[in-house]
């Protein structure tokens, strides 16, 4: 077994252990923390795979960004060191049940595409680029294979969602109180 | 080398564990949180087929971006309207909203 | 003679429906108080074009001039049922129906005249015109129908407009009650019409025809012509047709045992009792069982029905009628006495070579002058005492002179005294009885002492028996000339040469004349009888009539109380059908119907409670409803469908 088939084996058990943690942990806390470990693993699997951007801009925007904007709604909503409640036992059975039978049934599916099986990582036949530059100028070019117009789309999307955040969350005014 | 297969495997995993998580967690913000692990899943499967597949292109790369990018402005909004709630009703059990029943 | 076109015949019923249906949808806003002379107006136009075009085919008749033959107008098929069979809307004019629309219009015009003084300052004439209309226009259809079934409809529509015109005081609940005991007894005899009707045209299939059909001409021609087979009940087929269909005119026509419609149908106004239920209405059926009169005169079994119930009808009337004291009352039991003779006549088919149907005819015409003028001059007498019961009146002779005498005419025609019009119709129908049976003969004769005994009476006790008192009072114009009209044709109708006009025209070998001669005695020297009688009682005022009234006790209280006919149907109706059929019914009706009706709705209700879970307002549920719906179409499509 190589090097690179161990890292990715306990990248995977990381990222899954702590998955699975995040969601089935009694302390809202401690499912953030979790979560921010999944996310950093996914970030180092992404660095396995080799792309560094990716990796990047998840460990900046998911982790720096989302749990930690996670972290304060549940600053903002109630005591962080108050257990939740348990799961409604039926359920619970029943979405191990249909959780299970879901993978089960995609794993299935998957394994009818057996060419995969032997497909391996790039190892230098082609030409790639992945350098920063060349995901920039892709990003903003407007010939075929160019992303400008998702680009200039997700921006107006972060406005939209900025100006929603604030009026949804604003405070009535005091006089209304 | 590790086949296609392993990480499909694993993003499938997380996909399912997000789901888990959907239907059982009661509050609000851990449902939050599982949404997010069924995004990232869903990341993981385009850079794997975009390294495996198509080394040559960066379709996988700018889809995840995009959906990274949504995510966040996703996470904030569904942040704000809990936040909005919480104010109304007091609570962030998903089960104490329940005014829209028949 | 003037050749027409008979297309404006359709304008005889059509002009009084014309009226209905302005004064109906206008009459109320626009013409209020010139309903009444509208209506007249529509009605003397129909009249005279009635008057043309009997004068233009009864002109031209003689014993061998067939020049008269029946006129169709019209060719309209209405419902063509299947390739055999189809309903025609056609008018014939032959000589009965040309007599009766002379008939109809001719009273029509006379009662509308009358109700213009009669009904002055009623608040809902326009409606009480509209529905005369109505009336004479469903009437004028009736005898003129071609076809059966058209007959039929417009046999329906008599009855809905008497209705209308019984219960006009609708205020009153013994009108309403009239009204509907009218309309409800003669629907049930039309049930046998129209079971009648139905079997008849179905019996022209039968022989050589093999063509069932509705039009009268065609089915009397069928089946006279071929032999019609089938039995039921061990009688032949058309024999129950023919008898149903009696039972239909029975009902409209208040033979016993259908007639306890007819006194109570008194509640109406006076000018709608002497249009209904005097001259028209009532006739009808006399006139249906005329119009299959030769498919009569084959049915030797049904015929003695009919001259057995015409009998007992009249015989019954003329004895209940003896004991009346409503003025109203009286006069409606006397129609349905004359009707039972008219019916008697007519019931003699299968012995007489067409001399019950002139007779029955000829009585017919006759009748309905005298009736009517009876009613009318009723109408005055109430109208000026207000009230009907005969003790309340009395000595009125030098009041109401033109009353008086009008009175005088029509009690001295119905009683059969010559030379009035209803000697000579009573003559030929008391020898129609003669050639058919004794027995027949000798009720007729007894009743008809017993028809001049009450009427009589009747007149004695109005105008004689108390001293005369009053002033004159004048009559309105439009009061006194229809009485004066009626008069002079209760005295000149009987001189009109009936049999010759009514018989040879369509039937050449048919010999119904013979002179009446030495048989006319027996039947004056009984009217004279019965006069004196009713003279001596009731002349002058004394207690004769109640001593009398005391020695058959038993008899009279019989009499009375209508032979307690009415209460034998009212324990009928109430303990057995209501009893034994309605109550079953209405629980079938709210348990089972209703019952299931609202089960559905309940079980609705409750399934929607028990699915309404689903929508529970949580979002894992609806989480969970997605992934259970993708997963299975998931499945489906992976494994099944590919």
């Amino acid at each position: 077994m190589i090097g690179s088939e161990l890292v990715f084996y306990i990248l995977s058990a990381f990222i899954l252990v702590t998955g699975g943690l995040a969601v089935t942990t009694r302390k809202i806390f401690r499912s953030a923390i979790w979560l921010l470990f999944c996310l950093t693993g996914i970030a180092g699997l992404y660095f396995w795979l080799g792309m560094l951007f990716i990796a990047a801009v998840q460990i900046v925007v998911y982790v720096g960004g989302i749990v930690v904007l996670i972290i304060f709604s549940i600053f903002l909503t109630q005591q962080s060191g108050k257990d939740l409640p348990p799961p409604v036992r039926s359920r619970a059975i029943l979405s191990v049940l249909a959780v299970c039978i879901g993978f089960v049934l995609t794993c299935i599916i998957l394994n009818q595409y057996s060419h995969f099986h032997s497909q391996a990582p790039y190892s230098g036949k082609r030409e790639f680029d992945m350098s920063i530059s060349a995901i920039g100028s892709q990003m903003l070019s407007t010939t075929e294979h160019g992303y400008a117009l998702p680009f200039e789309v997700i921006s107006i999307l972060l406005l939209a969602a900025l100006i929603a955040c604030i009026v949804l969350a604003i405070r009535s005014k005091p006089e209304e109180k | 080398m590790i086949p296609l297969n392993y990480i499909l495997f694993l993003s499938t995993a997380l996909f399912f564990i997000g789901m888990y998580g959907l239907f059982t967690r009661r509050n609000m913000i851990t449902m939050l949180m599982s949404v997010e692990l069924i995004l990232n899943s869903v990341n993981i499967n385009f850079i794997a087929f975009n390294k495996y597949l198509y080394p040559e292109k960066l379709e996988g790369l700018f889809f995840s971006l995009f959906i990274i990018a949504i995510a966040a402005a996703e996470a904030a909004v569904a942040i704000a309207i809990i936040i909005n709630l919480y104010r109304n009703i007091r609570s962030i059990d998903v089960e104490a909203a329940d005014d829209m029943k028949f | 003679m003037i050749s027409r076109n008979y297309l404006s015949t359709a304008l005889i019923p059509g002009l009084p429906f014309l009226g209905f249906v302005i004064l109906g949808l206008f009459g109320r806003k626009y013409i209020k108080r010139f309903s009444g002379g509208t209506a007249a107006i529509l009605v003397f136009l129909s009249t005279a074009m009635a008057l043309l075009t009997a004068w233009d085919y009864f002109s031209g008749v003689g014993p061998t001039d067939t020049n008269s033959h029946p006129i169709d107008v019209g060719d309209i098929t209405w419902l063509p049922l299947g390739s055999n069979l189809s309903v025609h809307m056609n008018f014939l004019l032959d000589s009965l129906s040309l007599m009766m629309i002379v008939v109809v219009t001719v009273i029509s015009l006379m009662v509308h005249l009358f109700s213009i003084g009669y009904m002055k300052g009623e608040a809902r004439n326009p409606a009480y015109y509209a529905f005369l209309g109505l009336f004479t226009f469903s009437m004028l259809g009736l005898v003129m129908s071609s076809d059966l079934l058209q007959m039929y409809i417009f046999w329906e529509l008599v009855g809905c407009s008497s209705y209308l015109l019984i219960g006009f005081y609708y205020d009153r609940p013994t009108a309403v009650a009239a009204a509907k005991k009218a309309f409800i007894v003669t629907r049930f005899a039309d049930l046998g019409l129209l079971i009648g009707i139905l079997i008849l045209c179905y019996q022209a299939r039968t022989g050589e025809y093999h063509k069932p059909t509705l039009d009268i001409r065609e089915l009397v021609y069928v089946l006279t012509h071929t032999t019609p087979s089938g039995l039921f009940l061990g009688f032949p087929l058309i024999s129950w047709g023919l008898l149903l269909v009696f039972m239909g005119g029975a009902g409209k026509s208040a033979l016993f045992p259908l007639h306890i419609w007819l006194p109570d149908a008194m509640e109406g106004p006076t000018p709608v009792s002497a249009l209904i239920h005097a001259a028209t209405m009532v006739v009808a059926g006399v006139f249906l069982v005329a119009r299959l009169y030769p498919l009569y005169a084959e049915a030797t079994d049904v015929s003695r029905i009919i001259e057995y119930a015409g009998a007992i009808s009249a015989l019954l009337a003329a004895i209940i009628a003896c004991t009346q004291t409503d003025i109203k009352r009286v006069l409606a039991y006397s129609t349905m006495s004359q009707i039972g003779y008219m019916m008697f006549a007519l019931g003699t088919a299968p012995d007489t070579n067409w001399q019950g149907y002139t007779a029955a005819l000829f009585h017919l015409f006759t009748h309905a002058f005298f009736k009517a003028l009876l009613f009318l001059c009723a109408g005055v007498i109430i109208h000026f005492v207000h009230s009907n019961e005969m003790k309340d009146m009395g000595g009125m002779r030098k009041m109401l002179p033109l009353a008086h005498v009008c009175f005088l005419v029509a009690c001295l025609a119905i009683a059969g005294i010559p030379p009035f019009a209803g000697f000579f119709s009573k003559e030929e129908i008391l020898l129609a009885a003669w050639n058919s049976s004794k027995l027949i003969y000798a009720i007729a004769l007894f009743t008809s002492g017993l028809t001049a005994f009450y009427m009589f009476r009747l007149y004695f006790s109005i105008f004689w028996n108390k001293p005369a008192t009053g002033h004159r009072h004048k009559l309105p114009f439009v009061m006194s000339r229809p009485l004066i009209i009626l008069a002079l044709g209760t005295v000149f109708v009987g001189f009109i040469p009936f049999s010759r006009l009514m018989v040879y025209a369509q039937y050449p070998d048919a010999d119904p004349h013979e002179s009446i001669g030495l048989n006319a005695i027996p039947p004056v020297l009984i009217a004279l009888l019965g006069i004196a009688i009713a003279a001596r009682l009731y002349y002058k005022e004394n207690d004769r009539p109640a001593k009398w009234a005391q020695s058959i006790r038993g008899v009279y209280t019989l009499a009375y109380r209508k032979f307690y006919i009415d209460e034998l149907y009212l324990f009928v109706t109430k303990k057995i059908i209501f009893n034994l059929m309605g109550r079953p019914a209405a629980w079938i009706d709210r348990h089972i119907v209703d019952g299931f009706m609202n089960g559905l709705a309940i079980a609705t209700a409750r399934i929607s409670a028990t699915i309404k879970g689903i929508q529970s307002g949580k979002v894992q549920d609806y989480a969970w409803f997605f992934f259970i719906g993708i997963a299975g179409l998931a499945v489906l499509f992976i494994y099944i469908v590919t």
